[in-house]
C-alpha cells in the first residue's frame, strides 16, 4: 500500500478514525460510555459512529461509572474488546475501585488465570475555566499502579495511532486524552500506521536541555523550545506517551547528553509522575547531571474558575522558559 | 499426648489472655468442643481444640496474657487413632538473622562535624579528576556558585594555555576529610598514652569450653533473631570482674584515682572506611544478656553510621577490645586515656589443654590485660584477669 | 412474599447423596481450615461458609458448565461446590504455588479458569459489575449461557449494587444475582443498615423477577435456582434470588461477635440444612445412617489429602515476583 497523501484533520478527526477502524476491523470491539451514541460524544469523538455501528457496538450507558466500567472489565474477560469512555478523568474516581481493584488486579489474583485485554479512555486536564471538580489530571496517579498502562497521546498521530495497539495489548490499558487537544488541527495520512506505545517520543533533538513532557503540555513546551533557540539555548524535547511503563532508556539518554533536565507536569507537584521522573534521572543519570532536575508542574491548589487564576496555576511558557534557562545558565 | 496451643485467630492478633477455662484436668473433650474463652483486642472469644482426649492439664492460668503459639493445656490421648496428617504449629517466622559484627580492636574520639562541602556538580568533579584540575582554584558560575562543566573546562584551559599546572591534588571527599582528621586525633590520644600510663601487661590463657557449650545449647532455645554471640559473655565477665578488683573501672585525672559511679564498658569498633570509636554501653555489669546483646548490636550499627550520643562517646570506664575476628592471637593494647585499664581478648583457638591428669583439645582465648601501674599493680591485674576465667567457667550465671 | 420451599421435582437416591456429600465436604473443609487457621497455617482473613451450604450447593445444581460463577470472599464453598479440587483450594489457602490461583489470591481470591469460576472478591459489591460484564460478553456473542452472581445481603448498600441491577435489567443481560441474606454485613444487622430491608422489594424495582428461599433447604434452593436459570435462559432478563440463611460461625475468624445474641445463633443451628437434609432423605427413603457414615469417611479422605498435599506443596521462587503483573504473550490475539 503506497502512503497516501497527508490530508488536514484534527485531534478529535483522529481519535474518530482510529475508533472507527477498530471496530471495522475486529467485530468484537465496541464503544462504551455516557453519551457516546446518540449524543455523539461529549467531545463529539463519537459522532456519527452510532448511526454507522448501531446501539450494540456504539452503547450508552447510565451514569454508572462503576458499573460500566466494571462491566467493561467483565466484558473483557469474556471475549469480547471493550473500549469503554469515562467522560472525563474526574468521573473516573467513581470506578476507581473497578479500575485499581479488579481490572489491576484479576491476572495476578488469578495466578496468571485470567487477562483483561480492556481499553478505557478518558478526557484530561484542565484550562477551560471548568473549576476544580472538573480540571483534574490524574494520569500520574494512575501510573502508580501496577497491573494497567498508561498512554497520554499528545499528538494526532498518536491519537490515531495509539488505539490499536491498545486494543492488541492483553492487559488494561487506560487512555488519556487532554481536553484541550481536541481542536487542534494538523496534518496526518489517511493510512497512517499504529505507533510503539511502549517508547517515548523526541519531538525536537537539541543539546543543552532536556524539556520531558506528556499530553497536554507538550505544545506549551515546544513553545518555550522556541524561545530558548532564539537565546542560543538548544533544548531537546521528549514527548513520554506512555506513563507507565516510563521509557527510561529515552528520558536516560537524553538528559545524559545534555545534562539538564527540566520536567513540564500539569499534575500537582507534590508526588507527581515529575518526581518519579525525577527519581530516575537521579538513580540512572546522576554523575551526567551538571544541575539539579527542575520540575514545572501546576499550583498546589484546587483549579480556580477565575481565568488569571487557572492560567497561574497552570505550567506557562514563561516558566518553563525560566526553568531552562536557570539551569543552563545559573540564573532566570 | 498433644498441645493445645493459644490459637492464632485473626491476620493481626498478637496475644491473648484466658478469661475463663471451661474444662478441668480429667475432662474428656472432642473436637469442636469450647475449651476456654479467650479475651482479645476485639473482645471475648471463645475458643474450640481440634482434637479428641482427656485433659491431662492446664498450663496457662486464668489471668494471663500470653503470646499466640503458646502452650496453653497438654491433652491425654485416650485410644483414638493418630490423626492422619500431624498439624504441627508454625512457630513464629523466623526473619533474617542479625548480621554478626565482632567489636575489636583500640579506639578514638569521634569524627569531626563534616566540613563545609562546595557546591560542584556531579559532572564538573568528573571533569575536573579527567582534567587534573583543582576543584578549589574554580569560581563557579553556576547557581549560588556551584561550579559547573563549564567552569572546569575553562580553568583547565586557562592552565593549559601557559600557568605553571597546579600540583596535581588528589580529590577530596568529605569522607576522606573526615578519616584524616580522625587519624589525627587517634594518633594524639595513643602518643599521650605511651607518654604518660606507665603501663604493665598481664596475660591469661582462658578455658572456653563452658562457656561455648553453655552458649551454644542457650542459643538452640532461642529464636534466631535473639542469639547471643560469645563476645557478649566477654563483656559481662569483664564488667562482673570489676566487682572484685574495682581498680580497673576508672578514671586516672589529676594526679589521683576516681573510681566509676557505675561499670560503662567501652567497646572497640573498627569503623568501615577505616578508623576506630569505643563508645560505652553503660551498667554493664547489671544487664541481662539479651539487653547487653541488643545494645552492643545497636552500638554497632550506630557507631558505623556516625550516630552516637555524647554519653557513649565519653562515659566509658574501662574498655574492652577484641580481635579474635581478625586472627590476632594475643592483645598488646594500648589505654585510652584517662582510663586505666584496657583488656583484650584474642580469637577463639582449640589448643591441647590439660584438665585432671588428662590431655585434651579444648577452645582457648589469650586475654590481656593493659593497666596504669599508678592505679593498680601486677598482683591484682593478675586477680582481675583470674575473676574473668573464673566467671566464664559459669556462663550460665553471667 | 413467601419463600419457595418443598421440590418441585421428585429427588432420587443418587441426587440425594450427590446433595448431602457436597454440603457436607463443605462442611468439613470449612471446620478444617478454622483449625489451620488457629495453628497458623492458613493467613490473613478467613471468612467459613458454615450453615449456609444448602446456598452454594443448591444453587450449582441449576448451572451448567460453560456458565460463569462471580462470588465474595466467603467463596471456597462455591469453589468446592463448583469442582475446583479441595487439593487446589487448600494449598491455595497455605499459599502454595500449586494452588489455584498459585498462592497469589489466598482464601479471599479463589479462581479457577477450567470452571469458570472469576474469584474469590474481597470488596463488598464489586464483583456485581463484573458479573454483568460477562453476561454482556455473552450477549453480545449470541451464546446461551449464564452467570450466576453470588453476593451478601451488605452488598445491597454499596452503590454498584444498584448501578449493576439497572444496567442488567436495562439491557436484558443474561446475570442470576444470588443474595445470600445472612442478616450481618460483618457486624451490621441488615435492619440498621437499609432502611427497606425487603430485598426482593428492592429488586423488583429494577424491573426484575425476584423472590426468597428458604436458604436452609437445600432441595428448596435448588429448586428456586433452577426455574430462575431457566427464565434467564430462556431470554428472561436477570433474575434476583434471595437466599435466607444464616451463618453459624463468626464474620471472620477473628472476631468476638458481640453484635449478636448467642440464643440466635443456636435457634438458627436447629435448622441446620445438613441434619435437615439428612434426615428428610431419610424419611423418604433415599439413604441411610451407613450412606452418611461413608460419605463422612469419604470427605474425611478427600480432605485429609487435600491438607497433606498443600502440606507437601511448594512455594513460588521470590525470583517470580514480579510475574502476572503483565501478561506473558504479546498480544491479546
Amino acid at each position: 500500500m503506497t502512503a497516501q497523501v497527508p490530508t488536514k484533520t484534527t485531534y478529535r478527526e483522529a481519535v474518530r478514525v482510529a475508533i472507527r477502524e477498530a471496530l471495522q476491523r475486529d467485530e468484537r470491539v465496541f464503544l462504551m460510555g455516557e453519551d457516546v451514541g446518540r449524543y455523539g460524544g461529549c467531545f463529539a469523538v463519537s459522532k456519527g459512529l452510532l448511526a454507522e455501528f448501531g446501539p450494540e457496538r456504539i452503547r450508552d450507558t447510565p451514569l454508572s461509572e462503576s458499573a460500566f466500567v466494571g462491566a467493561g472489565i467483565g466484558a473483557a474477560l469474556g471475549g469480547v474488546r471493550p473500549i469503554v469512555e469515562i467522560m472525563t478523568v474526574n468521573f473516573s474516581l467513581l470506578a476507581l475501585d473497578q479500575i485499581v481493584n479488579n481490572a489491576a488486579t484479576i491476572l495476578h489474583m488469578s495466578g496468571g488465570q485470567f487477562n483483561i485485554p480492556l481499553v478505557i479512555r478518558m478526557t484530561t486536564g484542565a484550562g477551560r475555566q471548568l473549576a476544580a471538580q472538573h480540571s483534574h489530571s490524574l494520569e500520574g496517579w494512575y501510573a502508580h499502579i501496577p497491573g494497567i498502562k498508561v498512554l497520554a497521546p499528545a499528538t494526532i498521530e498518536d491519537a490515531r495511532g495509539m488505539l490499536w495497539p491498545a486494543l492488541e495489548d492483553p492487559d488494561p490499558v487506560l487512555i488519556f486524552e487532554h481536553g484541550s487537544l481536541y481542536n487542534v488541527e494538523g496534518e496526518l495520512a489517511a493510512d497512517a500506521g499504529t505507533i510503539d506505545i511502549c517508547k517515548a517520543a523526541i519531538r525536537r533533538p537539541g543539546t543543552d536541555v532536556s524539556l520531558i513532557t506528556y499530553g497536554g503540555t507538550l505544545a506549551r513546551t515546544l513553545q518555550a523550545a522556541e524561545a530558548l533557540s532564539s537565546e542560543g539555548i538548544n533544548a531537546e524535547v521528549i514527548d513520554l506517551r506512555t506513563l507507565r511503563p516510563l521509557d527510561s532508556e529515552t528520558i536516560v539518554a537524553s538528559v545524559s547528553k545534555t545534562h539538564r533536565a527540566v520536567i513540564v507536569d500539569e499534575g500537582w507537584r507534590s508526588g507527581s509522575i515529575s518526581a518519579e521522573i525525577t527519581a530516575r534521572i537521579v538513580e540512572q543519570a546522576f554523575y551526567d547531571l551538571d544541575a539539579p532536575v527542575a520540575r514545572v508542574c501546576s499550583a498546589e491548589v484546587p483549579m480556580p474558575y477565575a481565568k488569571h487564576l487557572e492560567d497561574a496555576a497552570l505550567p506557562q511558557v514563561p516558566a518553563i522558559v525560566a526553568s531552562a534557562r536557570r539551569l543552563v545558565s545559573g540564573h532566570e | 499426648m498433644s498441645e493445645f496451643r493459644m490459637p492464632s485467630l485473626g491476620a493481626d492478633m498478637e496475644a491473648g489472655t484466658v478469661v475463663e477455662w471451661r474444662v478441668h484436668p480429667g475432662d474428656t473433650v472432642k473436637r469442636g468442643d469450647i475449651v476456654a474463652l479467650v479475651e482479645t483486642e476485639k473482645g471475648l472469644i471463645e475458643i474450640e481444640i481440634f482434637a479428641d482426649g482427656v485433659i491431662e492439664s492446664l498450663v496457662v492460668p486464668e489471668g494471663e496474657k500470653v503470646p499466640v503459639g503458646t502452650l496453653l493445656a497438654v491433652v491425654r490421648d485416650e485410644g483414638k487413632p493418630p490423626p492422619a496428617v500431624k498439624i504441627e504449629p508454625v512457630k513464629a517466622e523466623p526473619r533474617a538473622p542479625a548480621p554478626t559484627e565482632a567489636p575489636p580492636t583500640a579506639m578514638v574520639p569521634p569524627p569531626p562535624a563534616a566540613l563545609q562541602r562546595p557546591r560542584v556538580s556531579p559532572l564538573a568533579r568528573k571533569r575536573a579528576k579527567e582534567l587534573a584540575v583543582d576543584l578549589a582554584t574554580v569560581r563557579g558560575t553556576g547557581e549560588g556558585g556551584a561550579i559547573t562543566e563549564a567552569d572546569v573546562e575553562r580553568a583547565a584551559g586557562r592552565t593549559a594555555a601557559g600557568a605553571p599546572a597546579p600540583a596535581a591534588v588528589p580529590p577530596t571527599t568529605a569522607a576522606a576529610d573526615r578519616l584524616a582528621a580522625m587519624r589525627k586525633a587517634i594518633a594524639a590520644a595513643m602518643a599521650r598514652s605511651k607518654r604518660e600510663i606507665p603501663h604493665y601487661y598481664i596475660g591469661t590463657h582462658i578455658d572456653m569450653s563452658q562457656a561455648l557449650a553453655w552458649l551454644t545449647e542457650e542459643n538452640l532455645r532461642r529464636p534466631v533473631t535473639e542469639r547471643l554471640l560469645y563476645s557478649v559473655l566477654l563483656l559481662k565477665a569483664v564488667a562482673l570482674a570489676v566487682h572484685e578488683v574495682p581498680e580497673m573501672n576508672g578514671l586516672w585525672i589529676d594526679g589521683a584515682f576516681r573510681p566509676g559511679t557505675g561499670v560503662h564498658v567501652g567497646v572497640a569498633i573498627s569503623l568501615r572506611q577505616g578508623g576506630l570509636v569505643a563508645p560505652a554501653i553503660h551498667d554493664v555489669d547489671k544487664m541481662q544478656l539479651n539487653d547487653l546483646m541488643r545494645a552492643m548490636l545497636d552500638l554497632v550499627k550506630r557507631a558505623r553510621t556516625g550516630v552516637l550520643r555524647g554519653s557513649e562517646v565519653s562515659d566509658a570506664t574501662i574498655t574492652v577490645t577484641n580481635l579474635g575476628e581478625q586472627g590476632a592471637e594475643t592483645v598488646f593494647g594500648v589505654i585510652y586515656p584517662p582510663q586505666v585499664a584496657l583488656v583484650g581478648f584474642g580469637r577463639v583457638i582449640e589448643q591441647p589443654w590439660a584438665a585432671d591428669g588428662m590431655i585434651g583439645a579444648r577452645p582457648v582465648i589469650a586475654a590481656s590485660l593493659a593497666a596504669d601501674h599508678r592505679a593498680s599493680d601486677g598482683h591484682r591485674g593478675g586477680r582481675f584477669l583470674a575473676a574473668i576465667d573464673r566467671l566464664l567457667q559459669e556462663p550460665e550465671k553471667l | 412474599m413467601n419463600e419457595e420451599g418443598g421440590p418441585s421435582r421428585a429427588i432420587d437416591r443418587e441426587h440425594a447423596l450427590r446433595l448431602l456429600r457436597e454440603m457436607i465436604l463443605i462442611r468439613r473443609f470449612e471446620e478444617k481450615c478454622a483449625e489451620l487457621y488457629s495453628a497458623g497455617k492458613i493467613r490473613g482473613f478467613l471468612h467459613l461458609y458454615i450453615g449456609q451450604e444448602a446456598v452454594a450447593v443448591g444453587a450449582m445444581q441449576a448451572l451448567q458448565p460453560d456458565d460463569a460463577i462471580v462470588a465474595t470472599y466467603r467463596e471456597h464453598g462455591h469453589a468446592l461446590a463448583r469442582g475446583v479440587s479441595a487439593e487446589a483450594i487448600m494449598a491455595e489457602m497455605y499459599g502454595k504455588v500449586e494452588g489455584c490461583s498459585r498462592g497469589r489470591g489466598g482464601s479471599m481470591h479463589l479462581f479457577d479458569a477450567a470452571t469458570r469460576f472469576y474469584g474469590g472478591n474481597a470488596i463488598v459489591g464489586g464483583g456485581l459489575p463484573l458479573a454483568v460484564g460477562l453476561a454482556l460478553a455473552d450477549k453480545m456473542q449470541g451464546r446461551n449461557r449464564l452467570t450466576a452472581c453470588f453476593f451478601g445481603e451488605g452488598a445491597v448498600a454499596e452503590g454498584e449494587f444498584h448501578e449493576s441491577m439497572n444496567l442488567a435489567a436495562l439491557w436484558q443481560l443474561p446475570v442470576l444475582f444470588c443474595c445470600e441474606n445472612n442478616l450481618y454485613a460483618m457486624g451490621t444487622a441488615l435492619a440498621r443498615s437499609e432502611s427497606e430491608t425487603d430485598l426482593c422489594l428492592k429488586a423488583s424495582s429494577f424491573e426484575m423477577s425476584a423472590w426468597p428461599v428458604d436458604g436452609m433447604d437445600v432441595v428448596a434452593c435448588e429448586a428456586a435456582a433452577r426455574r430462575a436459570a431457566e427464565s434467564v435462559r430462556a431470554g428472561g432478563g436477570p433474575h434476583f434470588l434471595e437466599f435466607r440463611t444464616y451463618r453459624f460461625r463468626a464474620h471472620s475468624m477473628f472476631d468476638a461477635e458481640l453484635y449478636r445474641d448467642k440464643a440466635e445463633v443456636e435457634e438458627w443451628k436447629k435448622r441446620d440444612p445438613i441434619p435437615a437434609f439428612g434426615a428428610r432423605a431419610k424419611e423418604e427413603g433415599l439413604l441411610e445412617d451407613a450412606d452418611l457414615a461413608a460419605i463422612e469417611d469419604a470427605v474425611a479422605a478427600e480432605i485429609a489429602k487435600s491438607v497433606e498435599f498443600a502440606e507437601a506443596g511448594t512455594w513460588e521462587p521470590v525470583e517470580d515476583l514480579t510475574r502476572f503483573v503483565y501478561s506473558e504473550r504479546a498480544t491479546s490475539r
